[in-house]
């Protein structure tokens, strides 16, 4: 006879969206989230070695244009150029040092590097649309790049995505990763696009919108955005991996 | 000072360029002692494979320690839906207080539809003993405990189907604070 064991915690979706910042997954205005969505309630996990370690990423993994995306090919890409520069931070608003971050990005026409889009808008040969760099001690981060275009989806009848850069980020921690997209002010799009507005917050979706940086520009070069990017936190104190 | 979070938002179906082109889904060389080959399928709630993802993997070492330096893994889902991990099975985890986690791995898996991504674990259908003790397994019903083993398919193979949603949908989890 085994003694009786409590449950692991049930937590419902839909109803965490309502408080927390993320979106629910299923979120049916997003037509992709209906088949791919958990209907189960989600566990809530202790906080285990598994839950509070994670991978490191050494500066080795860097190449040396990896964080300039209009230094990749032989020649410039089309558009405007932008300087995308911010902080990671934790909670706490500790800065998260020598995080990786890779972004990826459609081209100034809107078109990504990628076989299955079909959008017929010019590919760049100058421009590839990806990035990394990592972290440095005060958790801060730089790339620089073009402008990315808006684009058409077949979400629903005359669907566009407004302008955005895809961010992917490792924090100290696994249960910390984000997948995140940047946004730039005042794009008319906001209102229509169902992946900006599955995050239910208004003050939460405003912090996935880049300001304008003119400290950050370059003179007679480049305009600058600015966007910091909070991480969860596993809600305990990071531990130091061997 | 507690600062909200940033939001997630989808990989969407245009990542592959950019998260992918490092091939990251062999923790250890194929064929080297101690081996494991891990494959399954990441699946929609009608059945159909998802062949726009990415699965991530983190893991202890072979000994049940976490090392910064080894243990993450990267693979896309090809046409078919499918992923495939060559690693080494983890040890059992001794945690500070004492209790030991079964040997598992913990999977995050994105896609397109993914407004963020699901967090599930993989035990191993080979270690019913320590699954039996596992603090984390023994507090799932029986049914759905199922939905996060693994089990073996050849010697040093694993098969392991992730299903996002319907018949079979496989346990996800979320932390505390982590919104996931």
């Amino acid at each position: 006879m085994s003694e009786p064991v409590q449950k692991l915690q049930s937590v419902d979706d839909d109803e965490r969206a309502t408080r927390d910042a993320d979106p629910a997954y299923l979120s049916p205005d997003y037509v992709g989230t209906r088949l791919r969505s958990p209907r189960r309630p989600l566990l809530l996990l202790p906080q285990t070695l598994s839950e509070l370690t994670g991978p490191a990423f050494g500066h080795d993994a860097i190449g040396e244009h990896d964080h300039d995306l209009t230094l990749q090919h032989d020649g410039e890409p089309l558009g405007e150029r932008i300087i995308v520069s911010g902080r990671v931070l934790d909670s706490e608003g500790r800065p998260v040092r020598n995080a990786l971050i890779e972004i990826w990005q459609a081209n100034a026409a809107g078109r990504y590097r990628h076989h299955v889009d079909q959008h017929p808008a010019p590919l760049d040969p100058n421009f590839t649309g990806a990035g990394r760099c990592m972290t440095d001690d005060d958790g801060g981060y730089r790339f620089v790049s073009i402008k990315p275009g808006a684009y058409p989806w077949k979400n629903h009848d005359n669907a566009w995505r407004p302008a955005h850069i895809h961010l992917s980020v490792f924090g100290r921690a696994f249960t910390e990763r984000l997948v995140t997209q940047m946004y730039f002010p005042g794009d008319p799009l906001f209102p229509y696009d169902p992946i900006f507005q599955s995050v239910r917050d208004p003050r939460a979706r405003e912090r996935m919108i880049s300001t304008f940086d003119l400290a950050s520009t370059r003179p007679e070069w480049a305009l600058a955005y600015r966007f910091d990017v909070v991480l969860g936190g596993s809600g305990a104190t990071p531990v130091e991996n061997a | 000072m507690s600062l909200p979070r940033t939001p997630a938002q989808t990989v969407g179906p245009f990542f592959d360029f950019a998260l992918c082109a490092r091939p990251a889904s062999e923790l250890v060389a194929p064929g080297e002692a101690g081996a494991i080959r891990i494959e399954g399928a990441l699946l929609d709630g009608a059945g159909a494979p998802v062949p726009d993802g990415i699965v991530e993997i983190w893991q202890a070492d072979a000994s049940g320690h976490y090392d910064s330096a080894f243990g993450w893994g990267r693979c896309p889902t090809d046409g078919a839906g499918r992923f495939a991990f060559t690693t080494v099975k983890p040890g059992a985890v001794q945690e500070p207080d004492g209790s030991v986690q079964a040997p598992h791995l913990s999977l995050l898996c994105f896609s397109r539809g993914l407004l963020k991504p699901v967090l599930t674990r993989l035990y191993f259908g080979d270690e019913a003993e320590a699954n039996a003790a596992d603090p984390v397994l023994r507090r799932i019903g029986a049914e759905q405990r199922e939905t996060l083993i693994a089990q073996l398919s050849a010697p040093g193979s694993y098969r392991f189907d992730v299903r996002l949603q319907g018949d079979g949908e496989t346990v996800f989890f979320t932390t505390p604070a982590s919104g996931l």
